[in-house]
């Protein structure tokens, strides 16, 4: 499916704002993200397997809480980085 | 990346050669990461393009060892912590595979997160490839392959009486409360020490496994007991390579010495002029003489503005182990200049005579070639400067 990146992460997407995932959940999705990105789920998920504080994760128009969130095929990620900053 | 720009190894021996070749001043800012090349006389330095340009680089360190490889605490205000590392002094960059971070606790429990990775210290000089990470929250971490994957030192971090030692989220510094100052004794790759804001200084002798507290005779003023057995603030703890039972920091309660046979830290910042005090963040070693040592104060009154007292920046420096001090200003503004060195901001390279080098948040960064009888200023005008460290480039 398809997962929208971030400016910040596009670093480990070689610069593309638009890749592919596949996934039974979001945990399942952002799992293979860092397979085929390496490094790119640490940067958004904690070691306690939470959504970062400044990180949000929309599945099509609806934010997800957690990584349990199930996924259909065609569903859309977003991730999100907080604008915020100085 | 030309040899003459790759850094030569520093072993750590009993006795410690001058240096002669070129500095370079590696800087850590708030908005990325810097290296500042001097030439042979230190009289002329060029600053790099920012690397990393808007991560927060909270250390950026070079492996005594090797000469070459670096590597950098980095974050964003928004992504997660990690650690990047070059192997050909910061022309490329690649990231951790596996960075510091706490074990995941079971369903239901709450485990704690890395923010950021704070400090960073290369391994024994017999250990290659062996790195530390301090981080905040305080946690400590290895790496035995150079910095590519890191374990957690369970010894520390599921210490049943970590919480105990380190406190609250409260009782750290306000942008986080840290583990700092992993110190390693050049005798003995399996004895340790390490820092804590808060949580005071810690000694290991088994590598990591267990740790004591070690803070006896030092002041915690914001405790009920101003004398406990651990939740200090040490600033910054300095251990001297030629003299490694003997230790020194900068303490939120002032400037103390150890001599570790005795066990008991000597406040020498008591020796201080009165007006000044005894409050910084960093405290700097002579590299061949353990009985010199710099300190930058700060004002400590009140509600801690942390900048030079009066507005009138100035080092001090003592040659007979905090006896007493001497006060070196000469090239500083003489006043309104409200400047704040952090802890990891100030260094000395191993000249002779010794070069000394700090970095402001205002983005400045000063330096002596005279063991700080004269100071210039080698740099302006970049970010907000977190770290600064010192080392001697190849002829």
């Amino acid at each position: 499916m398809k997962v929208l990146i971030p400016s910040a992460l596009r670093s480990y997407t070689g610069q593309n704002n638009e890749v592919e995932a596949d996934g039974a959940t979001l945990a399942d999705v952002l799992s293979d993200l860092d397979r085929r990105y390496s490094g790119i789920r640490f940067r958004i998920i904690t070691e306690q397997d939470t959504i970062r504080p400044h990180i949000r994760i929309f599945i099509n128009e609806d934010q997800a809480s957690n990584l349990t969130a199930p996924l259909r095929p065609g569903d859309q990620i977003h991730i999100i980085c907080a604008l915020s900053g100085g | 990346m030309p040899d003459r720009h790759r850094a030569s190894a520093k072993p750590t021996t009993t006795t410690l050669p001058s240096a002669t070749g070129p500095v370079a001043l590696l800087v850590g800012t708030r908005k990325g990461a810097f290296i500042v090349r001097g030439d042979r006389s230190r009289r002329t330095w060029k600053l790099s393009a920012p690397m990393f340009l808007g991560h927060i680089a909270h250390h950026l360190v070079l492996d005594p060892r090797d000469g070459r490889t670096l590597l950098m605490a980095a974050s964003t205000g928004h992504l997660g912590p990690t650690v990047f590392r070059s192997t050909d002094f910061g022309k490329t960059w690649k990231e951790a595979q596996t960075p510091p971070a706490f074990p995941k606790v079971p369903e239901g429990q709450k485990g704690l997160v890395v923010d950021h990775v704070f400090w960073l210290a290369p391994g024994h000089a017999g250990e290659p490839n062996v790195w530390y990470a301090g981080t905040s929250p305080q946690g400590l971490f290895r790496s035995e392959d150079g910095g590519v994957t890191w374990e957690s030192v369970k010894g520390f971090n599921e210490h049943p009486l970590r919480q105990e030692w380190t406190g609250g989220e409260q009782d750290g510094t306000p942008d986080g409360p840290k583990m700092h100052s992993i110190l390693i004794d050049p005798r003995n790759a399996k004895h340790l020490y390490i820092g804590m804001s808060s949580g005071g200084v810690f000694e290991s002798t088994d590598r990591g496994a267990t740790w004591v507290p070690l803070n006896k005779g030092c002041l915690a003023l914001f405790r009920p007991d101003p004398y406990p057995e651990y939740g200090h603030d040490p600033h910054c703890v300095r251990l001297h390579p030629l003299k490694p039972d003997r230790l020194y920091q900068q303490n939120h309660c002032g400037i103390y010495r150890m001599e570790r046979a005795e066990g008991k830290w000597v406040r020498i910042g008591d020796n201080m002029p009165k007006q000044i005090g005894d409050i910084g963040f960093p405290i700097v070693l002579h590299p061949r003489d353990p009985d010199t040592v710099w300190v930058f104060p700060m004002d400590g009154t009140e509600v801690w503005p942390r900048v030079s007292p009066e507005g009138k920046p100035a080092a001090y420096v003592t040659h007979n182990a905090g006896k007493s001090w001497t006060r070196q200003d000469k090239g500083f503004p003489k006043s309104q200049a409200w400047w704040t060195v952090k802890r990891q901001a100030m260094t000395a390279d191993a000249h002779k005579p010794v070069g000394l080098y700090f970095g402001t948040t205002a983005g400045e960064i000063w330096g002596s070639r005279t063991e700080g009888q004269q100071w210039g200023c080698l740099v302006r005008h970049v970010p907000e400067i977190y770290s600064l460290e010192a080392v001697e480039l190849s002829r």
